[in-house]
């Protein structure tokens, strides 16, 4: 299936869930946000939302800004 | 002891973070800074490079994680953002941060207030970057700001203070903490803010690309305390005319 992540088309194997998606990159733990398709997710969400060909995330996390 | 909304801080001196060289160098000028609060922005992961870790060696639980909505040139945007970084797990203050003119990095006002407005209802503690202007300071306060930081100059410019009266001016109307944020460039410039009265300054490029930014956060700590110091030992009023310091009786004529 065809998401788009942070902007980038991306092509991947059939993923469940918000959570499988970020384990398959690596970046489940620490200090992140998803928002899934415009919605900004609470971390307990991210089990239970799926994710579908064509859904738009954004995931984000924090650098160094004043 | 600087209180803002819930939280109380023992340091009046909070410290952006980034634009250092190395990570060792930005842990080791937080830690000179004695900063309870360290300034973040809100960004893409990258997913190629998803373990570099920008805040090697900090121990970031030690600190409030103040979040800011840099970036954001609208209200929406900024509030998004905000959301943003409550869900990833930081504390629920945020900086607030609309810019609206890309040369010198002003903030937008009317998205400022709006912004400001939004998240207090949706019950965050705010804090607004504004620039010096009163009115603005006033009506931020109004909202409900939890703090309200003017700028003494343009981010990152290092000019300090360019206009002490409007600066005065906040202060004297402010029920809420008055941060100074943006434009200071050395020590004397946050002591000079916390000589106006200003209960706290945030620093980012004054530390982080002096030349060597340890020895400068340490100066920019003795700076905001001894300004603080002076502010409440109060100085002496300025006058045009000379006062001896030493006894005009009792001069011994040469004969």
């Amino acid at each position: 299936m065809t998401l788009l992540i942070n902007g980038k088309e991306e092509q991947l194997e059939q993923t469940s869930t918000v959570s499988a998606l970020l384990a398959h990159y690596g970046v489940d733990g620490g200090r992140i946000a998803v928002e899934h398709n415009g919605n900004i997710l609470k971390k307990e969400e991210w089990e239970e939302t799926a994710v579908q060909d064509g859904d738009k995330l954004e995931i984000v996390h924090f650098v160094g800004g004043g | 002891m600087l209180k803002i909304g819930e939280k109380t801080l023992h340091s009046r001196l909070m410290l952006g973070t980034g634009k250092y060289d190395s990570p060792e160098v930005q842990k080791k000028a937080v830690e000179a800074s004695e900063t309870n609060v360290l300034t973040f922005a809100v960004r893409r992961m990258s997913l190629e490079n998803a373990a570099e870790d920008a805040f090697a060696g900090l121990d970031l639980d030690r600190y409030e994680l103040l979040p800011n909505t840099a970036g954001a040139a609208t209200a929406e945007e900024a509030v998004r953002t905000a959301k943003l970084a409550r869900e990833a797990g930081l504390c629920d203050m945020v900086k607030v941060e609309v810019i609206g003119c890309s040369r010198t990095l002003l903030p937008d006002p009317v998205e400022t207030l709006k912004a400001s407005e939004q998240l207090l209802a949706d019950g965050f503690t705010v804090l607004t970057y504004t620039s010096d202007d009163v009115v603005l300071a006033r009506k931020l306060q109004e909202l409900g700001c939890h703090a309200v930081m003017p700028a003494a100059s343009p981010i990152g410019s290092g000019l300090g203070i360019v206009n002490p009266y409007n600066l005065q001016h906040i202060i004297e109307q402010a029920e809420v903490p008055i941060i100074v944020d943006a434009g200071l460039g050395s020590p004397s410039d946050a002591a000079y803010a916390m000589e106006l009265g200003a209960d706290g300054v945030l620093l980012n490029s004054a530390v982080a690309r002096a030349e060597n930014p340890v020895q400068m956060a340490e100066a920019m700590k003795l700076a905001v305390h001894a300004g603080k110091l002076g502010a409440d030992a109060g100085r002496i009023p300025k006058k045009m005319t000379a006062t001896a310091s030493s006894p005009q009786q009792g001069v011994s004529p040469t004969s």
